[in-house]
């Protein structure tokens, strides 16, 4: 028996030999419907996110593709007046289930945003600040380490560590970005959630976080929504199409911008709208 | 270049309205700066130490101050204790926490709060206070100003909380930390300058209120004595010396007007010191 959702699925083609090796899912989503009050934003949506790769979502502006990546982390708990049908597992453990811990979720799965938002404290202290809440770090030299291997890891601390007790507001927007990084890279989440993180960059710093993206992928699951197709192509393993709240189509990106399986993702890839 | 018709009337209407601009300031800027003015310079000849260290004596025997700008700044710092807590708690509530109903019956109960005449505030406390312990307090000219500083430090929170960028919340939250964590460590410190302005609004206004106190601090020809009796203030001691028949005590107070008008501005300059936008 298929449902229609089961088509959607990915197909690791076994065919095609340049398809990276399936690993498990770090993430697996089920019938997953989301509702702004009586709006609903995404309809049935089921998926899995392979754990350590790069999983990008692409579609149309309001296509839901934001809104499916907030329901990873459940950051659509602090909009008043949504509601979420179905499950996401990770690692097998359900996030919506009653008793699960949203705090204990978030530390798992970190999340860069669109807009980067650095608080407005010390560069060190926005880093810190995960580690701080959290109680990851028992002693001061300990959080430093932490702190200098977060911005490390984020290909920022030759450029800060003169400066690490001076605002964050002063650093430019690349850098502001990847302090962003640095910030969730610092608690050691398993996965990072990127909502369009390089949009508001200029191309030298949107290559610098897509380089980035690249190295950090050893280590972390990703997802990362974009509006850029070169993008998806250049950093993802796996891509997602989404259209008007619906799930088109997953898969390998290398089959998805080469050979799709569904004439509208063909369309939108190709331009014919969109 | 030639201009035409229309241009040239768009470049006269917009040197007249900014000098229009410029005028008003002048005028608002100017009346203040000739009360300070006048208020310096009738008030610096009566002043000197043993004016701001004596306690008054009778007409003609010099005396000073000494006791009503201890007796004002253990006032204040009374109205402070309660009143700040109490405003910023509230605040934080109507922007964070509250919502639906109870909140908006709370902001309006607020709005109204600050519209009460402070006369009425300190009659209030007279009646539910003074009346019981039968006597004037420190305590009760205390709560009265607090009660006054209560809505305009809530509202003032309330709105430079909501200047707050949303995403900062966001970015704290997704970083696993609890609410309150995103209120205390997050929040409130990137509001901080502003709150502080609506404290120092606050301060000032209560300061320099003397109706509150008539009923509930009373007053007192000495120093202070402990908070559950009457207590002298600045404001009320301008009072009573601008009432007066004698012009000694007038000169007085014009002096304690410049003491509390200096003490205003010494606390509001220390307060931006130290919430001063560090980052």
């Amino acid at each position: 028996m298929s449902t229609p959702t089961v088509k959607m699925t990915p197909k690791f083609d076994i065919r095609n030999n340049s398809v990276p090796k399936l690993r498990p899912a770090k993430i697996s989503v089920r019938h997953l419907n989301f509702f702004y009050g009586r709006n609903q934003a995404l309809h049935d949506i089921s998926m899995e996110l392979p754990e350590r790769m790069v999983t990008a979502f692409i579609g149309p502006s309001g296509c839901g593709k934001t809104t499916f990546l907030r329901t990873l982390n459940r950051m659509n708990d602090v909009i008043p007046g949504t509601r979420v049908e179905g499950e996401v597992l990770i690692d097998g453990e359900s996030t919506y289930a009653p008793g699960a811990d949203v705090v204990e979720l978030r530390r798992k799965v970190g999340m860069v945003f669109q807009k980067s938002n650095p608080f407005p404290k010390s560069i060190f202290d926005n880093v810190a600040y995960g580690l701080r809440i959290n109680r990851l770090t028992s002693t001061r030299a300990e959080l430093a380490e932490r702190v200098e291997e977060a911005l490390t890891n984020a290909a920022l601390w030759s450029e800060v560590k003169d400066r690490l007790n001076s605002s964050a507001l002063g650093l430019s927007g690349g850098q502001q970005q990847r302090l962003c990084i640095a910030r969730a890279l610092a608690i050691r989440p398993e996965v990072i959630l990127m909502d369009e993180p390089a949009s508001a960059l200029d191309p030298i710093a949107t290559s610098k976080i897509e380089e980035l993206i690249f190295d950090l992928k050893k280590q972390y699951t990703i997802a990362i929504v974009t509006h850029n197709m070169q993008q998806a192509a250049r950093v993802s393993d796996f891509t997602a199409f989404f259209l008007l709240g619906k799930l088109i189509e997953v898969n390998t990106t290398e089959t998805m911008f080469t050979a799709p399986e569904q004439k509208l993702t063909e369309d939108y890839i190709t331009g014919r709208f969109g | 270049m030639k201009l035409s018709r229309s241009d040239r009337i768009r470049r006269a209407t917009s040197t007249v309205m900014t000098s229009l601009t410029a005028l008003c300031t002048v005028a608002a800027i100017g009346v203040l700066a000739i009360i300070l003015f006048y208020i310096a310079r009738s008030g610096v000849r009566s002043l000197n130490l043993h004016f701001l260290i004596e306690t008054p004596k009778p007409v003609g025997e010099g005396g000073g101050i000494g006791n009503a700008i201890v007796g004002s700044a253990l006032l204040l710092a009374l109205s402070c204790i309660i009143g700040i807590p109490v405003g910023i708690s509230t605040g934080v509530y109507l922007s964070e926490v509250g919502r639906g109903w109870f909140a908006s019956v709370v902001r309006f109960l607020v709005d109204t709060l600050t519209g009460i005449p402070s006369i009425v505030t300190g009659v209030f406390i007279y009646a539910v206070i003074v009346l019981r312990m039968k006597h004037f307090s420190a305590y009760a000219g205390g709560i009265a100003l607090a009660l006054i500083m209560i809505p305009i430090v809530a509202r003032t929170t309330e709105e430079m909380i909501k200047l707050v960028p949303h995403s900062l919340r966001e970015g704290a939250l997704a970083l696993g930390a609890p609410q309150w964590r995103v209120t205390l460590g997050v929040v409130l410190p990137a509001a901080a300058a502003g709150i502080a302005t609506g404290v120092m609004l606050a301060i000032a206004r209560v300061s320099g209120e003397t109706a509150p106190l008539l009923f509930t601090a009373f007053g007192s020809r000495f120093f202070p004595d402990g908070l559950d009796r009457p207590i002298a203030s600045l404001t009320v001691q301008i009072y009573n010396y601008a009432i007066s028949p004698y012009d000694e005590w007038h000169a007085q107070a014009w002096a304690a007007t410049l003491v509390l008008m200096t003490l205003i501005l010494g606390i509001n300059v220390t307060v931006r010191f130290f919430t001063r936008k560090k980052f």
